[in-house]
């Protein structure tokens, strides 16, 4: 052990301290006395590549048996909360689109709804501004399980799925930035409405990508269905029953391959998801391999979603009628980014001075919300979304809590984990799903 | 920022908030609640004569029966199957469409339990914990807000806990919903409510060590100032800004 390059042994008060960082795993309990010693801790993360980001695993081993596991969350806790409370409703998109990074469509959905709520605005949002919703929320859908898809296969030894999948996600992200501007961040679902309208080539990209993906969808499954390691890497691991997933608070695709059918989207719809047809997959057993075949045919329900959405996207106005709290200016692309159009900049500053003092006035003070408080949740990719906004009656939100999935469905992980291999673990926690910008927001 | 700031050649230096090292707030009882003016500015003399305007608390108040779709079955049911309803329910408010159960904190853990178990209510799972903080508005200012929600009958509702900052105890409700477990800690964390009976009541987003509550209004934001073209720029707390 000592001398080689790749672990180092200590003794501390504890025992002995190994530092691994690579290697051979004989090599690394060669070390330990199999009689005296008959269980070792390994700490897994903060920084390792199959932890999806910051998120630290304590694991205690009986050889590859996993006894316990506990773990260990809060390394990119940012305070986004905290500092919503010091700016006004409208910037608060440009926060909580930050927190779970790989759906932030679905952040600044349920910010927006749960504001319109404390508004009284939500019958009043444009049915434009609803379906470009839901038609940028599916995307996001279908982005955020690629992404999955793609780590879990590379975590799980299959290298060229992450390389596809990152490749159609690359898609949706040009899409994206078609639309709102930038790939990631993009503060583009506002309170009211949406913050400009989807221009026309971007309808055209994304009805070339509903003829890409379904064929891409049959490489990925020609890729790993039939595959017999990854059967075995995923069929009957980290099993998870209906009782299990609700005790712990587990939504989202993981609860519905345990067998229950809970899609806020049907069963607490928002946005118009009443008025689509699509259909909620669910799988029996459980496992990992029931949420990679719900999250596969969970993208084929998105599809079919953008689809009908990009069909009943009819002319009209993206943004509420008030011009209290409709944001005033058009918003245009231009060589720095989005910002103010330059007709309306033209406007306020050379002809209207009524137009400049209201331009003025929402932008620096913004509006005010009534007091009260209300609770909104959404299907994110994950699950339930929740937000929990409180105004008490001023421009600033007085407090804004976000029930994050990955946050949330975490706390499942020992019970997946514990009785299997060390190997499982890696297929459990990813088979979660958890971006840990969510979770630790 | 004050002017005995630290500073390296014009540099502002970022000065740790007070309540990060010391656990205690950065002013307490702060100098300006927030409802107090309209902008919000202290220092600076405020010429716009809208300092003295105090906003008012509305104070918690009972919704009138009936309430409207199923708020009422899910009262009359919670009424029928917990014998101590009326000592532990302070108060039923419905607002924006949403019902709201005022709860005695001491009984949260029996009222959820009869929330989960009785076949009339069904709300199997506690969809969110987490806290409000009313200073200034409420003497029991730490609110504990818990969502729960029925799969069976599809419906939400929301408990409510009012403690204490000098007694900020409450019964935990990880034996009914363990999903309650991290998020009771959160709350812990962010706001030092103490979950009683709750497993390993520990800090879970802040580091270990860390002394005081963020999320308490009286827990300063932090932050330094920024210089951009030739002007300095407050850091978000110390702005003046519309309240």
């Amino acid at each position: 052990m000592t001398g080689s390059n790749y672990a180092t042994e200590r003794e501390t008060t504890e025992g002995r301290v190994f530092t691994v960082t690579g290697g051979d795993w004989d090599d690394v309990v060669a070390g330990v006395d199999p009689i005296n010693e008959g269980r070792i801790v390994v700490n897994m993360g903060p920084q390792h590549p199959s932890t999806h980001g910051v998120l630290r695993l304590i694991l205690e081993l009986e050889g590859e048996t996993v006894r316990e596991a506990r773990s260990v969350v809060g390394y990119l806790h940012t305070g986004i909360e905290k500092n919503l409370e010091y700016r006004n409703w409208v910037q608060g998109s440009t926060f909580v689109t930050r927190m779970d990074y790989l759906s932030p469509i679905f952040n600044e959905t349920a910010y927006s709804l749960a504001v319109e709520k404390l508004l009284g605005i939500t019958d009043d949002v444009t049915e434009r501004a609803n379906t470009i919703r839901v038609l940028m929320m599916e995307l996001n859908r279908i982005s955020s399980h690629l992404v999955w898809l793609a780590t879990t296969g590379m975590e799980l030894g299959a290298i060229s799925i992450m390389l596809y999948g990152f490749r159609e996600r690359e898609y949706i992200l040009e899409i994206f930035e078609l639309i709102t501007g930038l790939r990631m961040n993009h503060a583009y679902v506002r309170p009211g409405g949406v913050a400009q309208d989807v221009p026309d080539e971007a309808i055209v990209k994304i009805r070339e990508f509903l003829k890409v993906m379904p064929k891409r969808l049959k490489e990925y499954e020609d890729l790993l269905s039939g595959q017999p390691i990854w059967l075995e890497r995923t069929q009957n691991v980290a099993v998870l029953d209906v009782t299990g997933c609700l005790a712990l608070g587990v939504t989202g695709p993981v609860l519905r391959s345990a067998g229950l059918a809970w899609d806020l989207r049907k069963t607490m719809p928002y946005c118009g998801y009443e008025t689509y047809e699509f259909d909620v997959p669910t799988h029996p057993d459980g496992d990992v391999w029931g949420r990679y075949l719900v999250r596969l045919a969970e993208i084929r329900e998105s599809l079919k979603l953008v689809e009908q959405a990009l069909d009943r996207l009819k002319p009209g106005p993206v943004m509420v009628a008030d011009k209290k709290i409709a944001w005033p200016a058009q918003l245009a692309i231009g060589v720095d980014g989005m910002g103010n159009s330059l007709e309306h900049v033209a406007k306020i500053m050379g002809q209207s001075m009524e137009s400049l003092i209201h331009h003025f006035k929402l932008v620096t003070e913004g509006f005010r919300v009534p007091p009260g408080q209300v609770y909104v949740a959404i299907e994110s990719p994950r699950g339930e979304l929740g937000v929990h906004a409180v105004s008490d009656g001023g421009t600033r939100p007085y407090r804004v809590h976000y029930r994050e999935p990955s946050f949330v469905n975490l706390q499942a992980l020992p019970a997946m984990a514990e009785g299997g291999l060390i190997a499982d673990v890696i297929a459990g926690g990813a088979s979660l799903d958890p971006v840990m910008g969510g979770c630790d927001r | 920022m004050t002017d005995d700031k630290p500073t390296t050649g014009g540099v502002p230096v970022p000065v740790t908030p007070a309540g990060a090292t010391s656990g205690a707030p950065a002013e307490f009882p702060p100098a300006a609640p927030a409802g107090r003016g309209m902008f919000g500015n202290q220092g600076t003399g405020d010429v716009s004569g809208f300092g003295g305007l105090v906003r008012q608390h509305r104070e918690i108040e009972d919704s009138p029966r009936p309430y409207g779709g199923y708020f009422d079955e899910v009262r009359d049911a919670l009424e029928e199957a917990y014998p101590a309803f009326g000592e532990a329910i302070e108060k039923v408010v419905v607002d924006r469409g949403e019902l709201t159960l005022h709860i005695r904190p001491e009984r949260i853990a029996e009222v959820c339990q009869v929330m989960r178990d009785d076949p009339a209510l069904r709300f199997e799972l506690c969809s969110s914990v987490s806290g409000v903080d009313y200073l200034g508005a409420d003497e029991r200012r730490l609110h504990v807000v818990y969502q729960l929600t029925s799969m069976t009958y599809r419906r939400q509702v929301r408990l409510e806990a009012a403690v204490s900052a000098e007694e900020p105890h409450l019964p935990s409700v990880t034996s009914v919903y363990p999903t309650a477990d991290w998020q009771e800690r959160e709350a812990y964390d962010m706001f030092g409510v103490v979950f009683d009976g709750h497993p390993a009541l520990t800090r879970i987003l802040m580091p270990d060590d860390w002394e005081g509550h963020p999320q308490r209004k009286d827990y300063p934001l932090g932050g330094v100032p920024v210089e951009y073209k030739g002007a300095e720029i407050p850091p978000p707390d110390k702005r003046r800004s519309y309240q």
